[in-house]
């Protein structure tokens, strides 16, 4: 066994797995093999670090990419990155991506007729405070089509991507809108059995940190695997 | 009790937010790490033999060493002039033929959990649209042979499947390592 206090194992079923039949990209990408489970030793319960060095000023907003601002509905997301112990994740980096408010990503495979907005990249950084707290400023993105199925649509997201401690922290995931009615249909949103799981991806609306008059919040929380206190032996 | 976040997908996109990061070359100005540059390359390749365009690698390793540049590894120094500044972080999009390329130094070996010393090795991580979750892996070097033998890790993998974790050589001193996602010869993946 490993002397290397454990990041715990998820409980059944609130990850997803690898091939998930309805969402068809996963049929020739995810291993027919069973994963082989290894305790973690020094090489992942270490990982690489990225401090405020790596984010300049207004990387956070992304209304601002130039000198006008982006066409869409502005919101305020913001939350606190912990692990599942409860205990605050500061320092820790957050990339983020979406579509513009029309659904179309400023990407050359996005080839979806919608228009895009000069003033939009839909890329964002930044990094936690020392309470593990985030915020960005964006705009709603749109909900656009895709190819997995006849007439798919997915729901309005935001995609996130954090680091944490370790290398058994790393975590990509997508936010969602709390009532959006396309979720229900959503081979990538379904593809977590436990719905209780699942549905702490959808952000709340936030009356804290909505700013009258000016923009709507979103509280978006996110945990990050916990270790163990003691080592086990 | 909290219950960690679910894992999405990257999607097709995930260059918009991911490039800010991209280090393709471990050892750019950098200064003496104690070891020659290595560079590795690969492809991606899906159930039916097809590149993957559009997936990402990220790798950790420790420096000539054998020290991750991190707190929780005790024989980490902030600031350690012997670092030389090596952060031992990578990652890189796949190109069209799904392939990737990284320049990096053979990491020392690292303490097992056992008190040996595992054999050197890089951790890999996947990412691609249709993937949930990211893979974990491992890349190992074949001029360690006994101590790719002895690895605490490669000891947990099937003999017959090791090999899928071991770079072979390559031209001009290169390294050749191809992951497999799916199918005959398929990458050993880790649930870490």
């Amino acid at each position: 066994m490993s002397n290397l206090a454990q990041y715990r194992r998820p409980f059944w079923d609130t990850q997803p797995g690898y091939r998930f039949d309805p969402y068809g990209s996963t049929r020739l990408r995810s291993p027919n093999e069973p994963l082989i489970v290894v305790p973690q030793t020094l090489s992942e319960i270490t990982g690489p670090a990225f401090g405020a060095e790596f984010v300049k000023k207004g990387d956070n907003d992304l209304t601002r990419v130039s000198s006008a601002e982006a066409i869409g509905e502005r919101i305020l997301v913001s939350g606190r990155v912990l692990d599942e112990n409860g205990r605050p994740v500061p320092d820790a980096l957050i990339e983020i991506w979406q579509a513009n408010a029309a659904g179309r990503y400023l990407h050359k495979r996005d080839q979806h007729d919608a228009p895009l907005d000069p003033n939009f990249s839909g890329e964002g950084r930044t990094v936690t405070d020392a309470l593990g707290r985030y915020q960005f400023k964006t705009i709603r993105p749109g909900a656009y089509p895709w190819g997995n199925h006849f007439n798919g649509w997915r729901p309005q997201h935001i995609h996130f991507s954090l680091f944490g401690r370790a290398c058994a922290t790393r975590l990509v995931t997508q936010m969602y809108f709390p009532g959006d009615p396309l979720l229900e249909f959503d081979p990538i949103f379904q593809c977590v059995p436990d719905a209780k799981a699942r549905n702490r991806l959808i952000a709340a609306l936030d009356w804290e940190t909505t700013v009258p008059e000016y923009a709507l919040g979103y509280r978006f929380d996110i945990v990050l695997r916990g270790r163990n206190a003691t080592p086990m032996e | 009790m909290l219950y960690p976040t679910c894992s999405q997908t990257v999607g097709p996109y995930l260059h918009i937010g991911l490039s800010g990061l991209n280090r393709d070359d471990l050892t750019q100005g950098l200064g003496d790490l104690g070891a020659t540059p290595v560079i590795i390359e690969g492809r991606i390749i899906d159930g039916e033999g097809n590149p993957v365009s559009d997936g990402m690698i990220e790798i950790w390793q420790a420096d000539a060493r054998g020290v991750y540049g991190h707190p929780d590894d005790p024989r980490h120094v902030p600031g350690d002039a012997g670092r030389a500044g090596f952060s031992g972080f990578g990652r890189v999009p796949t190109q069209a033929d799904g392939g990737f390329r990284i320049t990096t130094i053979k990491p020392g070996g690292v303490p097992a959990p056992d008190g040996q010393t595992q054999a050197p090795h890089l951790v890999v991580s996947v990412f691609m649209r249709g993937l949930l979750k990211h893979l974990s892996t491992r890349m190992y070097f074949p001029d360690e042979a006994r101590a790719n033998e002895q690895d605490w890790i490669l000891a947990r993998v099937p003999a017959s499947r090791r090999a899928t974790l071991v770079a072979q050589p390559a031209e001009g001193g290169a390294l050749r390592w191809d992951i497999i996602l799916q199918g005959p010869g398929e990458t050993v993946f880790f649930d870490i």
